[in-house]
């Protein structure tokens, strides 16, 4: 009886090594990215290299200013476009869980998920580039804005979701309208969430490179105009990397390097902000 | 002088087609503290949200007949309007989270965008805190989140949040069922103060609390209004066997 139960001991020593070991494995492949990331890009960093564009070739030094400003603006309208519509969706999906509106939509939202990038990029070449003519900014932007809706949506629909009913009805039995019940008390209360659902979905469409190929396609040039291409971060990189010159793969080291410093900030902040901001119930 | 402030006319509630309130008549005075007693699943709660129209909030959920507040319909006026008027106060403190404590008790006036001058809402605040027997614990902490009081501080801060409004009348659904015994005692102490100024209607399924506090008792059973008397009269000699069984304990 004792073997009998030392053995089992042996085997939950085991068990809980085996998961230790697999939580350890997967910190590996981040720390690993970085690393190396950072020993390639760090070097290349500097001021001038993010506030010039890029030389042309033959030429040495050049930045990625023009990137830089491109992705802030795309992602800056994305955020303007998907958010009010993401929060809304998301409003309705947890206030009329059981309608049949909110099923479909939100299965809608679940297959949006999935659908691949580069799908989205072609769709809204053919909905928007061509009808106009010319590779935009704002096309891209609304790319960009398809891939941020269902984090948004879902973010918001699972925080509100959790509010206790009893603060919706504390509220209306003050004679509160059903809207300002949602605007001033059920939203702010899950405010911390749906701002984190926002950051996470920033953080995921700011690297996203196959929707602004057909849409923002690129620009070596500072560009504001939002009708006209605009280059992005993730483009840059991708149009550098494959490039055949050495200076340009330097480039898009760096760049790689901002691009995961904003990632890890983003996702730093979100955590302070959920855990500062958090209401408590 | 009695005259009467609430009065329930034929009145039925339903779940789709789960008949809960069956043809209630009750006529209830100004300034009078009711009980509403009964087994659970009897309606009381129920009845008592159709009096300020919070029932019809729930999916399915019908009901027929009158509730009159001073002789007018409430289900011929605005159900806004109705609740506004009519305070209420939950099974379980709820104040809202991201307020303080100072918010919380304008929060009818702020959530509803009414402009009120900052003097006036601090004059607001502190009538109603002492009202609710709460203004000498948190004076120093007004504008602290209301969630960091205790639990029967909670209870008395949605009280005073209710009073806020100047209703006339309050409901109270099973307001102690989730305190402990002293929170328990210092709001039923409450009740006594509130009924110079209120009338108040309070579920419980405590008999010895409907015995303390009120001055009349409602007894639901099934649905049905089965005896509405003088609290003392019902606790001592009551006229239904149905009434009598409940209160000897011969079921629950």
């Amino acid at each position: 009886m004792e073997a009998r139960i030392g053995f089992r001991n042996t085997k939950s020593v085991i068990f809980k090594g085996i998961i230790v070991f697999f939580a350890f494995l997967i910190t590996l492949p981040l720390i690993i990215i970085l690393l190396y990331i950072i020993k390639q890009g760090v070097m290349n960093v500097n001021w001038h290299f993010l506030t010039h564009v890029p030389a042309p070739v033959g030429e040495t030094g050049g930045g990625i200013a023009n990137a830089l400003v491109g992705s802030f603006i795309m992602v800056l309208m994305a955020a303007i476009i998907a958010i009010p519509v993401g929060m809304a969706a998301g409003i309705y999906l947890s206030e009329n869980p059981k309608t049949k509106l909110a099923y479909y939509s939100g299965l809608c939202v679940d297959i949006l998920q999935g659908v691949p990038s580069i799908v989205v990029g072609i769709v809204v070449y053919f909905w928007i580039v061509k009808p106009l003519g010319t590779f935009s900014a704002i096309s891209g932007s609304i790319a960009l804005a398809i891939m941020m809706l269902p984090i948004v949506i879902r973010s918001t629909e699972q925080t509100l979701r959790l509010l206790p009913a009893s603060l919706k009805e504390a509220a209306l039995s003050l004679g509160v309208p059903y809207h300002r019940v949602i605007l001033k008390v059920i939203v702010p209360c899950g405010f911390a969430g749906i701002l984190s659902g926002i950051m996470l979905s920033i953080a995921r469409i700011i690297g996203e490179t196959a929707p602004l190929l057909f849409t923002a396609f690129g620009s070596p040039f500072l560009s504001t105009k939002i009708t006209q291409p605009m280059e992005s971060l993730p483009h840059l990189i991708y149009t550098y990397a494959t490039s055949p010159y050495d200076d340009w793969h330097n480039l898009a080291w760096g760049a790689s390097f901002i691009l995961l410093m904003f990632v890890l900030i983003l996702n730093i902040v979100t955590k302070v902000i959920t855990r500062k901001w958090k209401v408590q119930l | 002088m009695e005259s009467t402030i609430v009065k329930a006319e034929n009145y039925n509630s339903y779940f789709g087609d789960n008949h809960v309130v069956k043809d209630v008549n009750i006529s209830i005075n100004r300034n009078e503290v009711i009980a509403v007693m009964g087994p659970s699943g009897c309606g009381k709660t129920t009845f008592l949200r159709g009096i300020n129209r919070m029932h019809e909030l729930i999916p399915n959920a019908t009901s027929k007949g009158k509730i009159l507040l001073d002789g007018e319909n409430v289900y011929d006026m605005n159900a806004i309007y109705v609740r506004a008027k009519i305070g209420m106060v939950f099974q379980r403190p709820n104040p809202f989270p991201n307020l303080s404590i100072y918010e919380n008790v304008v929060a009818g006036y702020l959530l509803n965008g009414i402009k009120v001058s900052k003097a006036d809402r601090d004059v607001i605040v502190e009538k109603s805190l002492t009202s609710a027997a709460l203004w000498k614990e948190v004076k120093d902490s007004l504008h602290k989140k209301g969630t960091f009081l205790s639990g029967g501080q909670q209870q008395r801060l949605c009280i005073a949040r209710a009073i806020a409004m100047e209703p006339e009348l309050i409901l109270f659904d099973e307001p102690t069922s989730a305190l402990d015994p002293i929170s328990t005692s210092s709001v039923e102490q409450l009740f006594h103060e509130l009924k110079e100024k209120y009338t108040l209607i309070i579920v419980t399924h405590n008999m010895q609390q409907a015995a303390r506090v009120s001055d009349r008792t409602a007894f639901f059973y099934m649905g049905e209004l089965v005896e509405f008397d003088d609290t003392k009269q019902m606790f001592t000699n009551p006229a239904d066997q149905r009434t009598q069984n409940y209160i000897t304990g011969r079921f629950s």
